[in-house]
């Protein structure tokens, strides 16, 4: 029987983390020799056949993303870098922290694969500072790497050479946006850049870089390894492979799994995730973290992939769900995360900087019964005046927008209640 | 060209701009806050948002997307809508966003009525206030004697600290904190370190740093009487335009001109001008009684004076290189052309001249500012730019992104893109090779520092020069020889090579060598510039006038044969050592002083009179690069002062000289002087004579919005005096009149309808960034000349230190280096006394440490000590043109001693300290 869950074949019940040997002896790292055998030319063809698409939120067809990378004698002289991105810190979101915790081996084979397949010569892993068990396994991992000849000068022999780093995060959410990752690993203010140019011409020290996910590059090796047809048969949906779902919130079974792509919602929610716990009932979800619109109970049925959901009004994002149900108040929920946003911004463009925290204050006077008729008018302009792409320097202020102006959509009874000193669950309106 | 649709009006427009600067170009209202045209675009304040539709049928659906301006390069075909209902609501909410937190202290602001945030805000209509919540607040810092802090009022449009770090290369500003939190200032409160500080004040678009000695004698900048004028701290030749109100001068903001200073001071020419109004300043004549005081008489006496000690006697008269061609041209009409010197001491006298004649004949170009920007290979011999003529090392700071640039032209990435090409190029420079006789400001941005005795600066020139003309270079002492081939192979494969040298070091080989390795170069067929700085406004002026032949102060005392010596805007002691003028000024019966302040020259005169500052008076200035330029008086002249020219044409015409016979205005001695000097030929093209007018009317000193002027003296009268007639150029001191499309050299402010700011500027330029519509200020006097041939030169000499003797080296500081900024207030608290610059291990052997004196030559001088590792083995350095150094001379070994009994000055307060003292924040 063919391998169906490729990313969490190596995680424990007891969530011990594999070694070395145990990564061996199930078959770890014969990804990256069947990588070092091929031309990293090969090697990116059949990431571009298995539709490999960006598990950090946006869905991006990797191998297209990687084929941005001057290679041969288009790059100018110099270092190339891969970039892990592991700075998790989407609200609602543990699904890399699973595979950092539980089988390091497998992130550091999938960025020598892609390292290789994008002849880089310097990789680093960019961690969330609260990860530092993860952190620590990581290290322990690379030394075994240069043991094993993994990593280092001359890897396996092959002339090809890859120096890894880790570099724990000072901790801001905006270090997981790829280009302010970027400045934060110069040592620069953690500020997104302005595209273009793209990373893949001008990115790290102005050299070639690319940054992908954790999950995505845990892919990358499985699919060098196995084929992209094999890849493509995981997924439901025109979507590829298998995806990390998580669901919290009530839930009786709160958790992360990895499924085929495209499971459906209420498949995730009712079978892994148990259903609701008793006595409370669905009133919403953020399909894929925080700064993802919300959907309700009539996209249940929808497919759980980056095109369905999409076309729901909402983004898989990074594909954990967070759970609203019918006892917490809408406008408390949204507020916190506004709040968590408006703090999170780096300050650098006027409408995330200054829209935010204006953003958080109104939702904060609304739910504390200060509210007044005409913030809902303040809400939908700063809606529709940040939360579009473009308006702002990067997207984490129109991530920030998408559950308010969603709650907006699909909840405007919870703000009534809360105007007119009427909330179920906020004793009658005001904390 | 491409043609873009805005509004579905069509435009041509200049390929590889953005879109905010072509629409400012073509005079529509675009607002912006972080883009700045010197600095380029990163996309920070989202204000000039405009929608850009990608078909013609999503502009009549109304289905475009927010870009920003700034961010967004005109290309063939593109549609935008600035005027649609959604750009203007998205412009106005990033307004009211912006404002959530500013204070609306608009009253008590000193930006107020001058102020970007203002007008921004009027532009985009926004008005009623919806925000509820409580503002952010912040601390202030004391930043230094200069600049103000405010910070509640920023906008966090980190204009600031891009200015500051990313364009000036100073490190203690920074952006600190992060959301709405996000700060600028410094680590900790403190003087801010960079000499180019005082530009934040025009950088910022609203009152968070503002101009300290303007708020602490404040005056709203709509008060502000203005004039085109020329900075006097050094002899780059900066336009500026300093404001006056109440006879006060009360700042200095820059004049844009393209070719020279562009949009930015040094600190020394943004606040070292205020000594205009120092209390040292005379009133009035002076005539020398028997005591040994002055008793104050009128202008008549005082010429009538004058007039009767010169006529029939050998006068001599000694001009000075910090007044005007004109000035300086009559008192040499006024004792002759052998009776003249041009001022300097013996040192300055050959090296200025030489500064010249090196220039002349060289092949090489001299650059202007912003072709010195262009530079992509640069070698500097023997200068510390940064203090010697700031405004070229903040030109350098931008020749060396050069590569930067290059490397983004390879990327199709356009220069605008200012983070873009930052993140590029990281911290790859062009090369710069500094050889000086100590560390220098701009080692940070130098491929190689090399510190080596002036006599070795000119060696290792020589040793370039021969490389690249491919002359086999002789035996090098090794800390020369590991320099030399570096430094060539860079210079042959420069596509803009620039040597720069000059006489700060006070070695005339040095600059000698600087011109052949630039001769060299061109006899290699590159395009090379050559820089060769001197000391003073019009100190290459001066050279043009007198030339090499003419007395040196030491010559003149040597020489001693004259009854009358007149001495113009030059304080001798400052100048040169003592007992050479002394011996000067005893050989006169007469002495006649004219100057603005009084020193010690003036207290040596038989009679003194008050001459009339740059700011009240019109003159000609030569800066550096041989670039003849106007300044004019900003107010009139108080009481008896009179400019000198004027003191100079009425006592030659007293005496009934031929030569002042045709001159009756301002004009006539420059077009005299243009006629009867050729090297100055050019300077009637500095600016147009006074018969000029603007559209057939004067151009004003005072904007429209100019108040008060009826009732500014009702305390005293409520008679409105006649405001004074300006007959001398095409300016007068009204509102009326019309500032539009004169002559560059004619641009007293700017000012537009909608546009209070100095950001109003692009309204008289041609576009962003280029010329001013009625063209560049000033005539450049100097052509590239014809090499003469000459063999190889002799190497000079090496220096080889001798045991017990000390090698004098001068060292420059932008505060205090120059005489008269040093009496500005606020510089003046930043002035040191004089010091020695010594190294460590001599320090060591004389047992002295920091703090202590040392004294030179026996008595020569006695300076407090410095340690300074960086200055050459075998010399010392001192602080040039401070206090007690005038009697030092540039190469003279001297022994050194500990000084018995001296008092170490108090130890120097920090910031914080500082500020509690002070006072902070206070307008």
């Amino acid at each position: 029987m063919s391998l169906t869950t490729p990313l969490t074949r190596n995680v424990r019940d007891d969530r011990r983390p594999t070694d070395m040997a145990a990564y061996e002896a199930n078959g770890g790292y014969q990804g990256l020799r069947a990588a070092l055998a091929q031309s990293p030319e090969d090697c990116l063809q059949v990431l571009k056949d298995s539709n490999l698409r960006g598990r950090g939120g946006a869905g991006f067809p990797t191998g297209m993303k990687w084929s941005f990378v001057p290679m041969g004698d288009k790059c100018s002289p110099g270092h190339k870098y891969l970039i892990c991105n592991a700075d998790e810190m989407e609200p609602g979101t543990f699904k890399d922290r699973l595979l950092l915790e539980c089988d390091p081996h497998q992130l550091i084979e999938g960025m020598i694969v892609s390292a290789y397949t994008l002849q880089a010569d310097v990789a680093y892993i960019f961690i969330r500072a609260e990860y530092h068990q993860a952190t620590r396994l990581l290290q322990e991992a690379i030394a075994a790497c240069h043991e094993k000849g993994y990593l280092g000068q001359d890897i396996l022999g092959t002339g090809y050479q890859l120096e890894m780093h880790v570099h724990s995060s000072a901790g801001r959410y905006i270090c997981g946006e790829e280009t302010a990752l970027i400045s934060s690993l110069e040592g620069k203010r953690a500020n997104p850049r302005a595209k273009p140019p793209f990373p893949q011409v001008s990115g790290l020290w102005g050299r070639p870089t690319i940054v992908n996910n954790v999950e995505t590059l845990c892919n990358v090796h499985h699919i060098i390894e196995r084929g992209a047809e094999w890849f493509k048969s995981l997924g439901l949906t025109e979507d590829a492979g298998t995806k990390l779902y998580g669901v919290s919130g009530r839930v009786k079974n709160p958790g992360c799994w990895e499924l085929p792509m495209g499971t459906p919602v209420r498949q995730i929610i009712e079978e892994y995730a148990g259903g609701m716990e008793d006595g409370y009932n669905l009133k919403g979800f953020l399909p894929g973290g925080g700064s993802t619109d919300f959907l309700t109970e009539e996209h249940l049925d929808l497919a759980m992939d980056y095109d369905t959901i999409g076309k729901a009004g909402s983004r898989m994002g990074t594909g954990t769900m967070i759970i609203l149900d019918d006892k917490t108040c809408p406008v408390g929920f949204v507020k916190n995360l506004v709040a968590f946003f408006a703090r999170e911004s780096c300050g650098f463009c006027t409408p995330c900087r200054d829209g935010l925290p204006w953003s958080a204050q109104v939702l904060d006077d609304i739910q504390n019964g200060r509210g007044q008729e005409e913030d809902m008018d303040t809400l939908a302009r700063q809606v529709k005046f940040i939360g579009a792409i473009g308006n702002t320097h990067c997207a984490l202020a129109p991530g920030a927008m998408e559950p308010l102006q969603s709650a907006m959509k699909y909840f405007p009874e919870a703000f009534e209640n809360h105007l007119s000193g009427n909330c179920p669950h906020c004793n009658g309106g005001t904390h | 060209m491409p043609t873009i649709r805005i509004d579905g009006v069509e435009y041509e427009m200049e390929a590889g701009k953005n879109l905010l600067e072509s629409c400012l170009s073509l005079g529509l209202d675009l607002p912006y806050f972080c883009w700045h045209p010197a600095m380029g675009s990163v996309g920070a304040c989202r204000q000039c948002a405009v929608v850009q539709y990608l078909t013609d049928e999503d502009e009549q659906s109304g289905r475009g997307r927010i870009v920003m301006g700034c961010m967004t390069p005109v290309t063939d075909g593109a549609i935008f809508s600035l005027d649609g209902d959604r750009a203007k609501g998205f412009r106005e909410s990033v307004v009211e966003s912006l404002m959530l937190n500013h204070p609306h202290d608009c009253p008590v602001c000193a930006e107020g009525g001058e102020c970007h945030l203002q007008d921004m805000t009027v532009m985009v209509g926004h008005r009623d206030r919806v925000y509820r919540g409580q503002k952010n607040t912040h601390r202030n810092q004391y930043l230094g004697p200069l600049i103000n802090h405010e910070m509640n009022r920023c906008i966090t449009c980190y204009r600031c600290t891009r200015y500051y770090k990313d364009y000036a290369g100073g490190t203690d500003l920074a952006a600190l904190a992060s959301h709405d939190h996000v700060y600028f200032g410094r680590h900790q409160e403190g003087v801010l370190e960079s000499e180019f500080a005082g530009n934040l004040v025009e950088v910022c678009p609203t009152g968070v740093f503002t101009d300290k000695t303007l708020v602490n004698d404040y005056t709203r900048k709509w008060d502000l009487q203005s004039a085109p004028s020329v900075c006097t701290g050094c002899a780059v030749g900066c336009n500026t335009v300093p404001g006056e109100r109440y006879g006060r001068l009360k700042r200095v903001h820059n004049r844009f001109n393209a070719e020279v200073n562009g949009y930015f001071l040094c600190d020394r020419g943004r606040f070292g001008a205020n000594f205009v109004n120092n209390d040292e300043r005379l009133e009035s004549p002076g005539l020398r009684n028997q005591t040994g005081s002055y008793d104050p008489v009128d202008h008549h006496h005082a010429l009538q004076v004058m007039a009767e000690a010169c006529s029939g006697a050998r006068v001599a008269g000694i001009g000075s290189p910090r007044a005007s061609v004109e000035a300086n041209y009559l008192l040499r009409n006024l004792v002759g052309e052998d009776n003249f010197s041009p001022g300097f001491n013996d040192g300055e006298h050959k090296l200025v001249n030489l500064a010249l004649e090196l220039q002349q004949a060289s092949s090489a170009v001299t650059p202007d500012i912003r072709s010195i920007e262009s530079a992509d290979v640069i070698l500097i011999l023997g200068e510390d730019l940064t203090n010697t003529a700031p405004r070229l090392a903040l030109a350098l700071r931008q020749s060396v992104r050069n590569k930067a640039f290059e490397m983004a032209a390879d990327l199709r990435l356009e220069s605008w893109q200012d983070a873009a090409v930052r993140n590029l190029a990281q911290d790859q420079l062009s090369p710069l090779f500094i050889a000086a006789t100590g560390s220098t400001r701009l080692a940070d941005v130098a491929e190689e520092n090399i510190t080596l005795a002036p006599q070795n600066i000119a060696r290792l020139g020589a040793a370039v020069a021969a490389s690249i003309s491919g002359h086999a270079g002789e035996d090098l002492e090794p800390e020369i020889a590991g320099h030399v081939e570096a430094i060539s192979t860079a210079l042959r494969a420069a596509k803009r090579p620039l040597i720069i040298s000059g006489t700060s070091c006070g070695n005339a080989e040095v600059m000698q060598t600087a011109a052949d390795v630039a001769e060299a170069l061109c006899q290699s067929g590159q395009q090379t510039m050559l820089t060769l700085t001197v000391p003073e406004a019009n100190s290459l002026g001066q050279a043009m006038l007198a030339g090499p032949d003419s007395p040196s102060l030491g010559k003149l005392a040597a020489d001693g044969n004259f009854d009358v010596l007149v001495i113009l805007e030059n304080d001798l002691y400052h100048r040169a050592p003592e007992p050479e003028v002394e011996r000067l000024l005893a050989t006169a019966d007469t002495v006649i002083v004219l100057d603005g302040l009084d020193n010690r020259t003036t207290s040596a005169a038989s009679l003194v009179l008050p001459a009339a500052s740059f700011a009240e008076t019109e003159g000609t200035l030569v800066s550096l690069e041989g670039r003849a330029q106007r300044h004019y008086p900003v107010f009139a002249p108080k009481g008896e002062r009179r400019p000198a020219w004027v003191w100079l044409l009425a006592c030659s015409k007293e005496l009934g000289l031929s030569t002042a016979a045709d001159l009756h205005h301002f004009d006539d001695i420059t077009r005299d002087c243009a006629a009867n000097i050729a090297d100055l030929a050019g300077i009637t093209g500095a600016a147009p004579d006074h018969h000029f007018r603007n559209a057939g009317v004067k151009i004003p000193r005072q904007p429209h919005r100019y108040s008060g002027r009826t009732a500014m003296r009702a305390d005293i009268s409520v008679h409105e005096p006649k405001q004074p007639v300006d007959e001398e150029s095409p300016l007068a001191f009204t509102m009326e009149g019309l500032n539009r499309s004169q002559p560059g050299s004619l641009l007293p402010f700017v000012w537009a309808p909608g546009w209070n700011s100095n950001q109003s500027l692009h309204r008289f330029q041609s576009e962003v960034g280029g010329p001013l519509r009625g063209g560049t200020a000033g005539m450049r006097l100097l052509g590239p000349g014809q090499a003469k041939e000459s063999g190889p030169r002799e190497n000079p000499p090496a220096f080889s230190p001798t045991q017990g003797q000390w090698q004098l080296v001068p060292r420059y500081r932008i505060f205090g280096s120059e005489e008269l900024s040093a009496l500005s207030v606020g510089v003046a608290e930043l002035c040191e006394d004089g010091y020695i610059e010594i190294r460590a291990d001599d320090a060591l052997g004389l047992e002295v440490g920091e703090g202590d004196g040392l004294n030179l030559n026996d008595g020569l001088a006695t300076l407090e000590v410095k340690i300074n590792n960086s200055i050459a083995a075998g010399c010392i350095g001192y602080a040039a043109g401070h206090s007690g150094t005038a009697n030092l001379t540039p190469g003279e070994n001297i022994s050194l001693q500990k000084a018995q009994g001296w008092k170490r000055r108090r130890p120097q307060l920090i910031g914080s300290d500082r500020s509690t003292e002070i006072g902070s924040g206070n307008d």
